[in-house]
């Protein structure tokens, strides 16, 4: 199987007015992994629930390779989802719970035992097969619950919704980095459901921003980074996220508390100039002479780089304080790289006639 | 954080339609009509005793009939009118509300602690509380009313309120226990890193998860403490006389108010019904994708 | 699955505690500063020692016989009864919906049984076991069969057990399918993406997570049924002859019949000790296999 497609996929819960999810189409290439992020309520769950065959959406079709599969229930889907909480078969050893889904379909035994055994290596559960499952570590029963999946070859998708939450804080990365190995390996198509944006950035090739049943934006974790289209996206991603301004715009300049930014494009088609501009951090320097007057707050001293909070007006703003820079005193300068100025109406990014 | 995992909507994944396409099987069709039989043997015998409350006691001493010749209400009415049975009945609800709520309350962090911590002699606290089920009431009596008259509360609704909980504890902070065990532990965890308190995750997280529990347990605290009448009768005199002890009028020297006896019957059937009714969404509480 | 040790937890046990104890403590010491004394009349005790007790267990003398057979009687019938019990009423709560509007009346009816007075309940079965005016003796008699619930001894005892099984079937059932409510949906999904069959859904997913909520339910069945008293007292009088005269009811003939109370509390907590010990067991084979199983 090569893909899965949603067209118009809308969902609405029974005896609720509000849209859970807003209409959306997406295609889904097999052999990537996929992450939905968005804080909590913003209908990521629910629709990978559509796609799993939890849930029948509202309205729309989901096709897996072209084949209209909305009907069907998750059985007959081909699919294989972890959950939240590792859900195991108590009464079972991991080797019995590996193999619990090859044998009800009818495999040979032989075949069972090869293919519980390579899943069990990849999953560095070989020395728990002979164990059972209900004894072991919460990491270990997830990935009980994750080689149950995988253990069938012809699974066309992994779905994951939240799984690393009852995970010790400390193993998250060893468990992700499992989650990446195997996508490595058995290239399979894998979207992930999380909030937390470090876990979808590493793991994802492709992120799908959500925020109250919308989808923002769907690009790369460094498009994301470089270049979000959604206030939301700058904000929620990046820590701290990008810094949002509201300003007023004439042509090429951005008029914020009395002090004149230029844009570097040129925004002719802007209503009454009202509009919010967004730079991050990273993008943004203070330096000792020049640039736009700023209060420095707080400089931070974070290792790796320095942030410096300075207000501009009533505005805060976080900027990077470069290597060999030192800023003395209650003043700075603040100067943004002019290809990273985002100019955003109404929240959505605008873009602007670079001529 | 926390709480965005342990909102408990119910989805109830059931929203598809390929599922009514296998209704048909016969091998759903087998359990049906044994359900159907189940239920039609259940309400035979219920069926009877309304039966019984509707005609007089001639007719039920002498003749069989699946319906009274002459239906009479007459045995409802006098029990509605009659001040003793009123009043016994208010009794009777009274100290069996105050019993399961006793109840309840008290068993909930009994049954949290029980399967959550260990502590020394925990196995045998919790095996005794449930050997006050094993004795039989009659040994008790006399003894409870000693006790009872002592300590001055002797006839007052507290006095069965309390005599109950001898059984009705253990009882609740058993099956509860049974229900606090199927909650993941990850939840307390989760709880707890995300900054609750221990009262306020008690509450608000981790009861409404295991409202089957709750609802079951209370239902049976309340059944419990209705249908039992040793104690009941032999703790009251007149102020807080309750329905099992005025019942026991049915029974005179002219003989057996039979159709009494089953109008009392079919009404003592009324409060536990409405208990269970409202307890009903508890009971039946689904929970979604792994307690979310 | 390690718990931790944490003596606090007294805390929130002690009101549990402290009310069952109020409760079980005084009555107990009375039942056994009887069972060790005699009477000469008038309320004279005197220390009889294990007297009683040795009479009661030597199957040779009267008292011991009738105990004996007593308990033959109780424990053929609980065994009986858990027999027929468990399995319906297993197989009842798996029938139950999900959700939607049915679940509510169902729940309601199915409760019925439980509310009725016990003494009700066993006068309504005197009249509807009888062959003339109940429609139950009606019916099996119309069947053919000899049925007499007060004159024969088998269908006193069937009764019995019919009775015991419509009254508390529902008990089993109400538990079981809160029970089965309280399995999070994620595992019905993992069996059906597994392709388990209801079978083995049920097996694998049903019956372990049931398990605590099944114990509790038998203990309380075995209690309840090894120390019946009130149906069969009101409807065959503990006939007919002995033949459904169960401990309890034995214990209160011999209690009344009696000037001094000595034998019937010693009996009565010899049969204490005997329900005790049964459920002990059962409670540590389950509690161990508990263990072994998840260890």
């Amino acid at each position: 199987m090569s893909r899965i497609t949603l067209e118009g996929i809308a969902h609405s819960y029974p005896r609720s007015a509000t849209m859970a999810l807003q209409p959306i189409d997406h295609v889904w290439e097999q052999g990537r992994a996929y992450a939905l992020l968005g804080p909590s309520g913003c209908g990521k769950t629910t629709l990978l629930n559509i796609i799993s065959g939890l849930i029948s959406p509202s309205q729309g079709r989901v096709l897996f390779d072209g084949r209209d599969v909305t009907q069907l229930p998750t059985e007959q889907r081909n699919i294989a989802q972890v959950f939240q909480f590792p859900v195991i078969y108590d009464t079972m050893t991991v080797a019995e719970n590996l193999a619990f889904p090859l044998k009800n379909r009818r495999m040979e035994r032989a075949a069972i035992k090869a293919r519980v055994a390579e899943i069990a290596d990849l999953l560095d559960l070989t020395n728990d097969l002979p164990r059972r499952a209900r004894a072991l570590t919460v990491e270990a029963k997830q990935k009980v619950s994750l080689g149950r999946g995988l253990v069938r070859a012809d699974v066309a998708a992994m779905l994951f919704d939240e799984p690393l939450t009852v995970i010790d804080p400390a193993l998250k990365w060893h468990l992700r980095s499992k989650l990446k190995a195997v996508h490595r390996a058995l290239d399979l198509l894998m979207i992930y459901v999380t909030h937390d944006q470090v876990e979808a950035l590493t793991f994802a090739d492709e992120v799908v921003v959500m925020k109250d049943g919308r989808v923002l934006q769907v690009a790369s974790p460094a498009q994301l980074f470089e270049r979000p289209e959604h206030t939301f996206v700058g904000y929620f991603i990046g820590s701290p996220g990008m810094n949002l301004i509201a300003a007023k715009i004439s042509d090429h300049v951005a008029h914020v508390s009395g002090h004149d930014i230029e844009l570097g494009a040129r925004y002719p088609k802007i209503k009454n100039g009202e509009a919010v501009i967004g730079f991050r951090p990273d993008f943004a320097s203070l330096v000792p002479e020049g640039g736009i007057p700023v209060q420095v707050r707080r400089v931070e001293d974070l290792g790796r780089r320095r942030l410096a909070r300075v207000a501009l007006g009533p505005h805060e703003i976080f900027a990077n304080v470069p290597e060999g820079v030192s800023i003395g005193g209650g003043q700075a300068g603040l100067t943004i790289q002019q290809d990273r100025l985002f100019v955003y109406v109404n929240d959505e990014l605008v873009l602007g006639d670079r001529r | 954080m926390a709480a965005e995992v342990l909102s408990t909507s119910s989805l109830a994944a059931v929203e598809n339609p390929a599922r009514s396409r296998r209704a048909f099987r016969l091998t759903n069709l087998l359990p049906r009509v044994g359900f159907a039989v189940y239920l039609l043997a259940l309400m035979l015998p219920i069926y009877w005793l309304i039966n019984m409350s509707l005609r007089s006691n001639e007719e039920i001493t002498s003749s069989l009939a699946f319906w009274p010749h002459h239906p009479s209400l007459q045995k409802y009415f006098f029990i509605f009118s009659d001040p003793t049975w009123v009043h016994a009945f208010m009794v009777s609800l009274t100290y069996v509300a105050i019993n399961t709520v006793i109840s309840v309350t008290v068993a909930l962090p009994a049954a949290y602690a029980f399967n959550r911590y260990h502590f020394i002699g925990d196995k045998y606290l919790f095996f005794w509380l449930l050997s006050n089920l094993m004795a039989p009431a009659a040994v008790y009596a006399m003894p409870f009313f000693n006790l009872y008259y002592a300590i001055g509360l002797f006839d007052t609704i507290w006095a069965v309120a309390l005599a109950h909980c001898l059984f009705n504890v253990p009882v609740a902070v058993w099956i509860l226990e049974g229900f606090v065990a199927g909650v993941p532990r990850e939840i307390d965890e989760m709880a707890a890193i995300d900054g609750y308190s221990f009262p306020r995750f008690f509450i608000r997280i981790f009861i409404p998860l295991i409202a089957n529990g709750v609802g079951v347990t209370a239902f049976f605290c309340f059944m419990f403490s209705w249908v039992e009448q040793l104690l009941a009768t032999t703790l009251t005199a007149t102020d807080a006389l309750p329905f099992a002890a005025v019942m026991t009028r049915s029974y005179s020297v002219a003989g057996m108010d039979w159709s009494l006896l089953a109008a009392a019957g079919v009404l003592t059937m009324i409060p536990g019904a409405l208990v269970i009714w409202f307890v009903r969404n508890h009971i039946a509480k689904g929970f979604a994708l792994g307690r979310v | 699955m390690e718990k931790p040790l944490n003596n606090r937890a007294w805390l929130m046990v002690a009101p549990v505690l402290v009310l069952v104890l109020f409760s079980a403590l005084l009555p107990m010491m009375t039942v056994v500063n009887y069972s060790v004394q005699d009477s000469l009349g008038q309320n004279q005790f005197f220390w009889n020692g294990d007297a009683w007790f040795r009479d009661l267990l030597n199957p040779s003398t009267e008292i011991g016989a009738r105990f004996s057979d007593a308990l033959l009687r109780n424990l053929s019938f609980s065994l009986v009864t858990l027999a027929l019990e468990v399995p319906l009423g297993i197989a009842i709560a798996l029938c139950l919906p999900r959700g939607g509007w049915a679940v509510g009346p169902l729940l309601v009816i199915i409760a019925l049984p439980m509310l009725i007075p016990w003494n009700v309940i066993g006068t309504m079965w005197q009249i509807f076991s009888r062959a003339d005016i109940g429609l139950f003796g009606a019916a099996l008699t119309g069947l053919g069969l000899h049925y007499n619930a007060t004159q024969n001894a088998i269908s006193a005892w069937c009764t019995i057990v019919v009775i015991d099984v419509w009254h508390w079937t529902p008990l089993i059932i109400l538990l079981t399918y809160a029970g089965l409510r309280a399995i999070p949906d994620a595992y019905y999904q993992a069996a059906r993406i597994d392709a388990a069959s209801r079978w083995a859904t049920f097996i694998n997913i049903e019956l372990p997570k049931l398990q605590k909520v099944l114990v509790i339910a038998v203990l309380l069945r075995f209690m309840q049924t090894f120390m019946i008293y009130t149906e069969p007292f009101v409807v065959t009088g503990g006939g007919p002859g002995s033949a459904t005269t169960f401990l309890s009811i034995d214990l209160v003939k011999i209690a009344l019949g009696q000037v001094d109370l000595g034998p019937a509390a010693a009996m009565s907590l010899v049969y204490n000790l005997i329900t005790l010990t049964i459920c002990w067991i059962f409670f540590t084979i389950m509690t161990q296999l508990d263990r072994r199983r998840y260890a």
